[in-house]
């Protein structure tokens, strides 16, 4: 269970003066729910920018299952295995539900202009299977009813399900999650636990950004704690809370436990 | 992400297919009897179609602004002219010929779109533009040091199109109808026309026709996604620039005579328009657009003068002032009622409400 999927050395991002990641290095193993905690403007997001190629490491670099992926394009990297969701929703917003996670298959599939012009057998073919494992993928995350409707217009729980389909489509070795709980209820979160539960039992190595300490205590194996670009503590959650650098970064002060919203 | 759905039940359907299909055929001897004049209109309407759904694809699937599309249209129309004329004395087939127009004007369409595509909205559509007018100049001026395109007075005496002995500019007469020159060329267009929107609606429903949603919709989140955005992009130019290619070649042949003339920047902003004005992303909407503005121009030219004349004895305004005064007036109702288009595309209508009410 410890081979290590992802690793990160040394990472630095900086933003003119401001140096957003500073020498961020740590590993994640396969299978593993790994949580990225800090306050807000800690870094966690740039990081995720860096690991999805949206934006270039200034030093230091990182591999996934061996292979150095840092320089490369965002769909090279997602084509090798690494596939997210944002904090603030990026769906494709005036296509259905159903389209979103068929463009999500893009990426495994291969049908070029002259296989859709010429409608080929294997061009039809694929086109049915796309079909068909994005419906699965709907259905997996629990929004199969709502296939054929706006991504707009679905309750905003239903676009973060979605956001997590559209992900899982693209066949990710790692799914990196940014706050994946925002803005849900009690009862939502709940269901998102259980669902990403379920996508690490069926293989998928899962890096989650979140708020909610209680998720994250909930679901994490280990968690990373950033806190102005740095890497603050790093073990399993409930270690990490009784940290007191965690503790005083969070809370600037000196109290005995974290209940951070 | 199905087609726009104009007849609910099938029989229905059918049964207006089977009609524009006879009124499409009968077409061309309707408006013979009113005057050849009017075949060569109808004829250079489908060639507009042509364009708008090339363009279509750059702006409408892809949704990257395209100002200077008019270029492609030339490459290949010269394409045709110096491999078809006596200007080289060469007379390449004409099936031959086409195909190499708009594998150039891809080309062309390539060699824009690379350095380019960074660019977004109003900057592209700004260096798109230069691009079309740098074509149009260098066709003005290629006729020193070696005269390759002849300059301002264009190539004459273009070919034909041509099987063996059978020309498309000669009439004929089958069965005691007379089927004139440009009677058969519009049904040869007609057929490339069907060709091209069967290769346009497949495309649209396909992996690659998601992609340029994709992209269109949110570029980040398709790169994310693992959509090469830049060769997506690429791959629309190059698309929408073969089939300007295309319809370039068959200007050339039909027209007999090009210049650079025919390939200014208003020509870019009248493909454009038809497409905007039938539906950006919406086929049938491009189709219907493309029509509407090819034909109604024309309507006012025979209509005008002597609805004036008749009414206060003499012409007081032209043809073409009032063509352009409707012309405005069309587009400010448009904004007003009907942003999206005649027929919109269902995404494209949702994306445009949505940008009217934010």
């Amino acid at each position: 269970m410890s081979e290590v999927l992802l690793e990160c050395m040394n990472l630095d991002k900086r933003f003119g003066g401001v140096l957003a990641l500073a020498e961020v290095g740590f590993s994640i193993n396969r299978g593993e729910i790994y949580g990225l905690i800090g306050p807000n403007g800690a870094g966690k997001t740039t990081l995720f920018n860096v690991l999805t190629g949206i934006y270039a490491s200034d030093a230091g670099g990182f591999k996934l299952a061996g292979e150095a992926l840092s320089g490369l394009r965002s769909d090279q990297i997602a084509a090798r295995g690494i596939a997210r969701t944002f904090q603030n929703i990026r769906l494709f917003s005036n296509l259905s539900a159903l389209d979103n996670v068929m463009i999500g298959r893009h990426v495994r599939t291969r049908a070029g202009v002259f296989g859709a012009i010429l409608r080929s057998r294997a061009t039809l073919e694929e086109e049915a299977a796309i079909e068909k494992r994005a419906l699965e993928l709907l259905g997996y995350v629990g929004i199969a009813a709502r296939a054929n409707e706006v991504a707009l217009q679905l309750p905003y729980g239903d676009q973060r399900r979605l956001e997590i389909a559209r992900a899982l489509a693209t066949e990710p070795k790692l799914l990196a999650l940014d706050e994946p709980a925002a803005g849900m209820n009690a009862t939502e979160t709940l269901e998102l636990k259980k669902l990403l539960e379920r996508v690490r039992a069926d293989g998928i190595t899962i890096l989650l950004i979140e708020h909610d300490m209680k998720l994250v205590m909930g679901l994490c194996d280990r968690v990373l704690v950033l806190d102005y670009g740095r890497s603050i503590a790093e073990g399993p959650a409930r270690e990490v809370q009784r940290d007191p650098r965690v503790i005083e970064a969070y809370l600037g002060g000196t109290t005995t436990g974290v209940s951070v919203a | 992400m199905r087609g726009v759905n104009i007849f609910a039940n099938p029989q229905a359907k059918w049964l207006g297919v089977a009609l524009i299909a006879i009124a499409l055929i009968g077409l061309p001897f309707a408006l013979a009897s009113v005057g050849t004049a009017w075949v060569r209109i109808a004829n250079l309407a489908i060639l507009f179609v042509f364009l708008s759904l090339g363009l279509n694809i750059v702006v409408g699937f892809a949704g990257l602004l395209d100002l200077g599309y008019i270029a492609f249209y030339a490459v290949g129309a010269y394409v045709y002219a110096l491999l078809a004329s006596p200007h080289f004395n060469l007379h390449l087939p004409f099936w031959v010929i086409l195909p190499i127009g708009a594998l150039v004007a891809c080309l062309f369409g390539v060699l824009l779109g690379a350095p380019t595509l960074k660019l977004r909205g109003d900057y592209l559509a700004i260096v798109t533009l230069g691009f079309g007018e740098i074509v149009r100049i260098f066709l003005n001026n290629l006729s020193q040091p070696v005269n390759i395109t002849n300059g301002p007075q264009g190539i004459s005496r273009i070919d034909p199109f041509r099987f063996g002995a059978f020309s498309f500019s000669q009439s004929e007469s089958v069965l005691g109808l007379v089927f004139s020159g440009p009677i058969k060329y519009y049904y040869l267009l007609l057929l490339l026309l069907l060709l091209a929107i069967v290769v346009n609606l497949r495309l649209q429903h396909s992996r690659i026709g998601r992609a340029w949603e994709a992209v269109r919709e949110d570029e980040i989140a398709a790169r994310a996604m693992g959509i090469n955005t830049t060769g997506i992009k690429l791959l629309a130019f190059a698309m929408g620039a073969s089939f300007g290619g295309m319809a370039g070649g068959m200007f050339a042949a039909i027209q007999g005579f090009i210049s650079p003339e025919s390939f200014v920047l208003v020509e870019s902003v009248m493909v454009l328009s038809m497409v905007v004005l039938g539906g950006m992303g919406n086929i049938w909407g491009v189709v219907l657009g493309a029509v509407l503005l090819s034909f109604v121009p024309e309507l006012l030219r025979y209509t005008v003068e002597p609805l004036q004349k008749a009414l206060f004895g003499r012409s007081i305004i032209e043809p073409e002032v009032i063509r352009m005064l409707l012309f405005g007036l069309a587009l400010v109702l448009m904004m007003l009622y009907r942003p999206a288009g005649l027929l919109p595309s269902a995404v494209r209508k949702r994306e445009l409400t949505k940008a009217a009410t934010e």
